[in-house]
């Protein structure tokens, strides 16, 4: 397990060091100069000069890229250039917002979707497997937004129950703030169960017809017992890789989400950031974005490995 | 041959929007860009079928239009899917386990760090927003995912004997590849492109309401969701439907996607049973 872990790790780190080259490559070929176009064209040659020495853009490519990937390393994502304060601690106030945010709609998700897999698995090829898979049919079809916009019509506007947007802040207390954070969620969420939904239930009715449940049903056991105790573990695998990979699609939608709600997290963060050309807001929370991504996937391959342990001694 | 129900009923779906779409081309009940305020917000009715929205635009043709640009940037994004990602995946197989199978597998990886949106965020701080952006980084997106189907479907073609004849009778690994694996891979590539064209059109539609994607005066539904975010408390009826011809024709593709899986691959039908 160790080994696999560290070989693991060590891909990680390159998968990092690969998407950092990447993405502050993509900002080096802007047409012309940085300093320039973030300052827009009436800018004074020596307000140009002075931001270009603020940036560190007089280096060569190589000292760039290596003062900026040793600076987030030590946490100093650079100045914003419009807010005139550290990246890093603007960043760090809206992940208050959006990390919860994945967090919530992931765990909302999660709790929908196993349920509601298991029952259609275990109800196959009957009117309630059918109208679960109509449902999450329709369910993956909706968009997360416009889901977002109906459910504010109906629980934030007709019946007032949550607010209709904006983010207290956790210091007005958890209620609140986890109350402001309920319709984004769901919102979210929605799209997710419903895939999620499906693949546990093709997982558990793939499981159902290997031998080894044949046997446990063979010794005595009723389906139930022996899809709790032999069949859950071995069906887990995808419905692992599919919850890996939603968090990815997660952050990226709450980005989308954050706008219908007016939610001061990293995706309002962003926007801003591209409509004030503020690239150093940008790259870092860029970058920041991808580096969740690829630490999910690295803690979904050790969990994969925790359950099952053919990856841990194979290839 | 019984066709699924799930294609016909898909089929028809999109089939629809997909007519709606060219006819936009020709034809629309008003011109889409057509302000006219005086005649705001305007409920269905009097010439307008679907009302009019808050800058007095038909909305019918704005629907219209706005199935013509989803459409096109969703085909668009799989086409470079696939003329970039089918290749690199056959390649992948056809030198498996070389280092250009690592290579390609790893870069591929690497995008896969990268969501659509995000690579729609880096190249719209740096080339600005426009639609031709939403393809490249929904297109961007598509091609480790071709790449992988490819590679996985093309690697167990490869172990088939009438590919051993292949080789025996002196074809070099490009021309089996093009001659004898993408022609067997070519199923499993027509239903995920269908997925990943369904997925273009959502990814569309929320580059566009954010302000990533088409920019106006090109309508597009996930614009038309952005503008009527305003007004949805006094008029409903501008969200709910461009909201629906979303669902719609995701939903329609979708079904496409499953039922063509069950007439192409009918071992996954009975594994479902």
């Amino acid at each position: 397990m160790v080994h696999y872990a560290v070989t693991r790790l060590i891909s990680l780190t390159l998968s990092l060091v690969a998407a950092s080259l990447v993405i502050f490559l993509v900002v080096e070929v802007i047409p012309g100069d940085p300093a320039a176009y973030m300052l827009g064209l009436n800018a004074s040659p020596e307000a140009v000069d002075a931001l270009r020495d603020a940036l560190g853009l007089n280096g060569s490519l190589p000292e760039r890229y290596l003062s900026w990937a040793s600076g987030m390393l030590r946490g100093d994502f650079g100045t914003s250039y419009t807010y005139r304060v550290p990246v890093a601690d603007l960043v760090a106030q809206r992940l208050w917002v959006s990390v919860p945010l994945a967090i919530y709609a992931l765990t909302v998700s999660t709790l929908i979707a196993l349920p509601v897999g298991m029952l259609a698995a275990a109800r196959r090829g009957r009117a309630v497997d059918y109208g679960i898979i109509g449902a999450t049919q329709l369910g993956i079809a909706v968009p997360n937004f416009w889901f977002a916009m109906l459910l504010v019509v109906l629980l934030a506007i007709t019946w007032p129950v949550f607010p209709a947007g904006g983010f207290p802040g956790w210091d007005a207390g958890a209620w609140q703030a986890i109350k402001a954070l309920t319709l984004p969620a769901v919102a979210l969420a929605l799209p997710q169960a419903s895939i999620l939904a499906r693949v546990m239930r093709s997982a558990l009715i793939e499981t159902l017809g290997q031998d080894y449940i044949r046997t446990a049903r063979a010794k005595g056991l009723s389906e139930g017992e022996a899809l709790r105790n032999h069949g859950l573990r071995n069906a887990m695998i995808p419905v692992l890789t599919i919850i890996g990979l939603q968090f990815s699609f997660l952050l990226a939608g709450a980005i989308i989400i954050e706008k219908v709600f007016f939610l001061p997290g990293l995706g309002l963060l962003i926007f801003q950031g591209i409509t004030q050309r503020d690239l150093v807001v940008v790259e870092s929370v860029v970058m920041l974005l991808v580096f969740a991504v690829i630490l999910v996937t690295f803690l979904v391959d050790l969990a994969y490995a925790a359950v099952d342990p053919r990856l841990r001694h194979g290839r | 041959m019984k066709l699924p129900v799930q294609l016909v009923a898909g089929s028809v779906l999109f089939g629809a929007f997909l007519v709606v779409a060219c006819l936009s081309l020709v034809w629309t009940p008003f011109p889409v860009t057509e302000l006219d305020i005086a005649a705001k917000l305007q409920a269905p009715g009097n010439g307008h079928w679907l009302g009019t929205d808050h800058l007095g635009r038909d909305m019918t043709s704005m629907l219209m239009a706005g199935a013509r640009t989803s459409i096109a940037v969703a085909l668009v994004a799989v086409g470079i899917g696939i003329i970039l990602g089918v290749p690199l995946g056959l390649a992948a197989a056809a030198r498996r386990g070389s280092l250009l199978d690592e290579v390609i597998m790893r870069a591929n990886d690497l995008i896969f760090a990268f969501p659509s949106l995000v690579i729609a965020i880096l190249i719209t701080a740096v080339f600005g927003p426009s639609a031709v952006n939403a393809i490249l980084a929904i297109g961007i997106f598509n091609v480790p995912v071709f790449a992988r189907v490819a590679r996985g479907a093309a690697l167990s073609i490869w172990q088939r004997e009438f590919i051993l004849a292949a080789r025996v009778a002196g074809k070099g690994p490009a021309l089996i590849s093009a001659e004898h694996i993408l022609p067997n891979i070519a199923n499993l590539l027509v239903v995920q492109g269908t997925i990943q064209f369904s997925m273009g059109i959502l990814a569309e539609a929320g580059l566009s309401y954010v302000g990533l994607g088409a920019q106006p005066p090109t309508p597009s539904w996930g614009r038309m969701l952005a503008d009527a975010q305003t007004f949805f408390y006094s008029d409903p009826r501008l969200a709910i439907l461009p909201g629906l011809c979303i669902v719609m024709t995701v939903l329609g593709l979708n079904l496409m996607g499953d039922g063509l899986r069950d007439l192409l691959d009918p071992r996954l039908r009975r594994a479902v049973r």
